[in-house]
């Protein structure tokens, strides 16, 4: 909200600055978000005189002028105006000053040969108007010289921002209380506009909806001469980012600017029958004030006639029964809507304007006969005309709130002790009533004051927030315990394992587009109202965000792209914590030493995959590598590891070239998922390791190599030959793989290498053949056959 | 001249002269092997009478040890020569580049979040977490904004079709308020929580992004007030950008969740076209930047999350994490925090060995 320190200096005597204004208004909880002093924009304008004119003598359109600028020589101007003449008073812009419509500089210069030491200004060129036809005329008393920001009695303009919670403070007269309560001036009275009307009122007011509009005031003036408003309210209703209409529109935007109090005029003449405030009928139709055409329904209330509806109430008036240049008899409005129903009326027809603004957050309930006088009382000395009675229709709500207080609280909530006095006469500032046992009456318009703490606050922001001094949180006896869940550690690690292991963290966004969603079997949360359809389903995957993210830096040029991302997938049961990691492209680039580049494959997002998996606990050896689920992975190079048969809780593959091509990638990609929520949590509770000591005798190994059925996985005879003899074997691992000459058709040669750990004694050769025939026999249920 | 010298003479000629290992081990078989000329003469020393024995032992001896000692002389040169030639041979162009480790990074918002965590870990404060896609109820209602509030529509919410099961529909949070609701309910008081998450609103320019981050602080005990919560700011503040002239200004506001409730500037100076924390905001050169909401939390609130208000008081606040994130690293675009920019990621992100501690200091510098 905007508003000019002259219009703010109406309402509040003080001699306070605008940096203390700023200042103040900022302490108690306006927040100043901008000042604009005009007078900045209109530096080096200033008042002058034409004193002659001659026609220049190579322009047919231009004239050359003296220009009187209360100064020195008079100087000499080029100007292309129509109306430039001798003996204009207008605004002179001399070398320096910038004209505020287009930033130009002006300077001394030669137009046609004809020498120019200045600018004689059009209310466009200043910003003042639209007015392009002709340079500004002013007075002709208008003080020759004077700067004219200063004789256009220019006020810098506060621009504020005003909570939702305090609607009465959506108007000069509010802010200028506060700002008095706060010890910056004195608040003047107001008018007093007591104006009883000398004849009946001729149209019957009545509220048949007391629940939307529990109380409709009216009443009518006749005679009224409509026309521009007078140049100060058209000034400050410029402040304040209105556009001047005409002397009764601009009125009620006065009101509502200067005391937050929406109000409505309508053309007599255009209204028949009794003005009535009801409810919408389903499908009822308006043409209102910004030429657009709404569609109504019945939760919604209206001022109507016979004829129809007049106005969408507390929201927007209607075209039908505007008033117009001619308008001369008018029926004031002043009416009390409920808040709710003004809210939910004007989110269902998107319209937002002031009006509803201050309705929807509540005006003052005791100022519908203040607002309603002061209204008339304005119209009458602006415009004329005779006010009927008032006719009074339904009542606002009457019952003042009444808050047990005690002024400890302050302290108590605050952490700032208050004077008991200072407390009591801030209160009063603000027309709160304090008795003398701290029983604090709200006046009505403060909607917001509901208890105890709202009036803490009054007294802490009045009273100064800076007063507040920091008071050191109680800590904890003894050392700081661990604050971090199981999960959240989980998570941490992981993601500086994986940054260590080389990949980099991404961030993406948790909804995608639907086409991202069905490369990975569709999503359960669609969002009504996406701000845009690639961001509109809630993931159920990691994946397509980081494809995307792949397939956004191959386009730029990457040739290797390592990332991961740990976030939550959306599923029907809940948000799962979910790492996943891709890579795409170039494993090892081209190089001296070893050549060719090399992508990729699927064996590397396994080994990720697993050192992540080992890194949060998971038990790595009892995994089982099984088949893939879905289809967004190549089926025949990828995997899942699982707990049992149906507790998958990784997956790692190649991608599907289906899935790339969707995603627009064109290298091979793998990538692998952990749930991290799936990982069975740690058993042991304690610091202790299980003992160990390391075994005194030396390790041996011993290598088999073994026929196998080409379709056996090389993990089946690993896991074989491992649980051979478990009380030697300690590990083994699979050293070559061979198919091709030498080896039968349908078969592969699998070679082992089996450590083996002695225990108390050394082995004998008898014992190793032992160990071996139990080897070979375990390869042997697998079809394992011993290469000779 | 002796035999003896004579041989000594010509063997250590040819042993000095032996070009390569395979020469000298051909002369060691010539002299010392079991057909050798000097072993043949220490053979003869056993058909010797014992005078005779006596007088020529010392010189067949010092023959033998002679010729042994200068094969193994010599042998130790040809080995040292060989290994030198071979060392010239093996030279490597050590400016020739070494194979790439790939270098990982940590996200900012995930150290920013990490690094606030090890702070209020420090002021006895636990992380709680709430779901994103949320209840109305959580949301909105048990926060002091029921169905009509005004304060909803200034939160540009996204809803989905679902119905919520507390009323309304479901929706995607749009602040990490919920979870102060939620932990209130699970946990009672006292009760002390950070808060940090993922939110969404529907906004989109090159400040905001329809999903940030945020972090809510919630402190419920039976004597809290508002310098406990200034204390708490000014201290967080300060541990996280390591900085002691941080210097925040309150203002009053208002959020319906709180009462009172005071929005938190903090003073900065322009450095090289870069805001820089620091000062205060009234300082010349300076001004101040709006940074976080908070407030006490409203006696509905509290009211609503099963707690008696009369007995329990306390503190909230809220403060967007990427904008810490960008304030203190020097980020100037919101966008690209979620785009994965893999050349963006390697010059923001942090090392996987930048783990936040207080006794190194929360914040990696650069």
């Amino acid at each position: 909200m905007k508003f000019s320190l002259e219009w703010l200096k109406y309402f509040l005597d003080t001699d306070a600055s605008v940096a203390e204004i700023s200042a103040t208004l900022n302490a108690i909880g306006i927040e100043v978000e901008g000042i604009e002093d005009p007078a900045d924009k209109l530096a080096g304008f200033r008042v002058a005189r034409v004193l002659t004119a001659r026609p220049h003598p190579d322009a047919d359109k231009l004239q050359v002028l003296t220009v009187d600028t209360g100064e020195g020589d008079p100087l000499q101007v080029v100007c292309g105006a129509p109306n430039a003449r001798a003996g204009l008073v207008g605004v002179l812009g001399t070398a320096g000053a910038v004209v505020p419509a287009n930033g130009m500089v002006l300077k001394q210069s030669a137009i046609r040969g004809q020498e120019s030491n200045g600018m004689m200004c059009s209310t466009r060129e200043l910003e003042l108007g639209d007015d392009h036809d002709g340079i500004i005329e002013l007075p002709e008393d208008a003080p020759v010289g004077t700067p004219f920001a200063q004789y256009q009695g220019a006020s810098p303009v506060f621009d504020v921002a005003i909570t939702p919670n305090r609607p009465d403070c959506m108007g000069v007269y509010g802010i200028a209380r506060d700002l008095a309560a706060a010890g910056l001036g004195t608040l003047k009275p107001l008018r007093d506009d007591k104006i009883e009307g000398t004849f009946p009122c001729p149209v019957e007011i009545r509220t048949d909806d007391p629940d939307g509009c529990p109380a409709f005031y009216g009443r009518v003036i006749r005679g009224v001469k409509n026309g521009p408003s007078p140049e100060w309210m058209q000034a400050r209703l410029k402040a304040a980012g209105q556009r001047p209409i005409s002397a009764l529109v601009d009125i009620t935007n006065y009101m509502m600017l200067a005391f937050g109090r929406p109000a409505h005029v309508y053309d007599l003449a255009k209204l028949t029958g009794p003005v009535v405030a009801r409810r919408a009928q389903d499908g009822e139709q308006v043409l209102a004030l910004n030429e657009k055409t709404y569609t109504l329904d019945r939760t919604m209330t209206v001022i109507a006639d016979e004829a129809g509806v007049h106005d969408i109430a507390g929201i927007m008036g209607g075209e039908h029964s505007s008033v117009q240049p001619e308008t001369t008899d008018v029926l004031l409005e002043i009416a009390y809507f409920n808040p709710e129903t003004i809210g939910v009326t004007g989110r269902k027809l998107g319209l937002a304007t002031d009006a509803r603004t201050r309705f929807e957050r509540g005006v003052d309930p005791a100022w519908l006969d203040g607002g309603l006088d002061g209204l008339t009382s304005l119209i009458q000395r602006l415009c004329g005309g005779e006010a009927s009675h008032v006719m009074r229709a339904g009542s606002p709500p009457s019952v003042a709130k009444v808050v047990q207080y005690h002024p400890e609280l302050t302290q108590k909530l605050g952490g700032v002790a208050v004077d008991e006095a200072e407390q009591r006469r801030i209160l009063a500032a603000l027309d709160f009533t304090v008795s003398d046992d701290w029983q604090v009456t709200v006046p009505l318009r403060r909607h917001d004051v509901e208890g105890a703490p709202d009036i803490v606050e009054e007294v802490v922001r009045i009273h100064g927030i800076d007063k507040v001094a920091s008071v050191p949180l109680p800590r904890g006896e003894g050392v700081a315990r661990p604050t971090a869940t199981p999960q959240q550690q989980i998570e941490r690690r992981l993601r500086r394992a994986a940054a260590a292991m080389g990949l980099n963290e991404a961030v993406t966004w948790s909804f995608i587009s639907e086409r991202e969603a069905a490369a990975v079997g569709g999503g359960r949360w669609v969002l009504d109202n996406p701000i845009s359809e690639d961001l509109k389903v809630m993931r159920p995957s990691l994946l397509p965000g980081l494809l995307s993210a792949v397939q956004r830096n191959m386009d730029r040029g990457a040739t290797s792209v390592r990332l991961f991302e740990i976030g939550r997938r959306y599923l029907e049961d809940g948000e799962h914590p979910t790492l996943v990691g891709v890579l795409a492209g170039e494993r090892v680039a081209r190089g001296w030493s070893q050549g060719k580049a090399a992508p990729f494959d699927a064996f590397d997002a396994k080994s990720l995959c697993q050192a992540l998996l080992a890194e949060a606990g998971a038990p790595v050896d009892k995994l089982m590598v099984m088949e893939p689920i879905g289809d967004v992975y190549h089926p025949g190079q990828a995997a899942t590891l699982r707990l049992g048969p149906k507790n998958a809780i990784a997956s790692f593959g190649a991608i599907h070239p289906a899935t790339l091509k969707a995603f627009g990638i064109d290298v091979p990609v793998v990538a692998f998922g952990i749930h991290l929520d799936a990982i069975p949590a740690r058993k042991s509770a304690g610091f202790a390791r299980p003992h160990f000591a390391p075994p005194p005798l030396q390790a041996v190994t011993r290598d088999f190599a073994f026929l196998v059925p080409a379709d056996l996985p090389a993990g089946d005879l690993l896991r074989a030959v491992k649980g051979a003899d478990k009380a030697n074997i300690v590990d083994a691992r699979i050293f070559d793989l061979f198919e091709g000459q030498g080896v039968p058709e349908g078969q592969k040669s699998l070679a082992v290498e089996v450590t083996l750990q002695p225990g108390e004694t050394s082995y004998k050769e008898a014992d190793l053949k032992a160990i071996a025939d139990r080897v070979v026999a375990a390869a042997g249920k697998l079809g394992g056959e011993l290469r000779g | 001249m002796s035999d003896t010298d004579t041989i000594q003479t010509d063997a250590l000629a040819r042993i000095a002269a032996a070009a390569d290992p395979a020469a000298l081990e051909a002369l060691r078989v010539e002299f010392l092997g079991k057909q050798g000329t000097i072993t043949a003469l220490l053979k003869t020393l056993g058909q010797m009478g014992p005078e005779e024995r006596l007088e020529k032992a010392p010189a067949i001896q010092a023959l033998r040890e002679g010729v042994a000692g200068a094969l193994a002389d010599r042998k130790a040169a040809l080995d040292a020569a060989a290994l030198e030639a071979r060392l010239a041979s093996e030279t490597l162009d050590l400016t020739l580049p070494a194979p790439d480790s790939p270098r990982g990074t940590v996200h900012p918002v995930s150290q920013v979040m990490d690094e606030l965590a090890e702070i209020f870990a420090d002021l006895g404060f636990a992380v709680a977490t709430g779901p994103e896609i949320e209840d109305d109820w959580y949301n909105f209602t048990a926060l002091n904004m029921p169905e009509s509030h005004p304060a909803r529509a200034m939160h540009d919410t996204f809803y989905f079709p679902d119905a919520a099961p507390k009323g309304g529909k479901m929706l995607l949070r749009t602040h990490t308020s919920p979870v102060q609701i939620r932990s209130m309910m699970a946990h009672g008081a006292p009760l002390r929580i950070i808060a940090p998450g993922r939110v969404y609103r529907s906004d989109s320019d090159a400040t905001h992004t329809p999903m940030f981050h945020q972090i809510e602080g919630l402190v419920i005990d039976r004597d809290i007030h508002l310098g406990h919560l200034k204390w708490t700011l000014e201290t967080f503040l300060k541990a996280f950008f390591e900085k002691e002239d941080i210097v925040l200004r309150l203002r009053p506001s208002y959020f319906p969740f709180t009462e009172p409730s005071v929005e938190v500037d903090v003073g900065f100076a322009i450095e090289n076209g870069k805001r820089v924390l620091g000062g205060s905001g009234d300082a010349p050169g300076h001004g101040w930047m709006e940074l976080l909401g908070s407030g006490m939390v409203n006696r509905k609130v509290i009211e609503m999350s099963g707690l008696d208000p009369d007995e329990w008081q306390g503190f909230a606040f809220g403060v967007g994490v990427d904008r810490l994130a960008m304030l203190k690293y020097g980020m100037d675009d919101l966008r690209a925090f979620f785009d994965g920019d893999v050349r963006w990621l390697a010059h923001y992100g942090f090392s996987a060995f930048d783990q936040p501690t207080l006794s190194a200091g929360v914040g990696a510098r650069a």
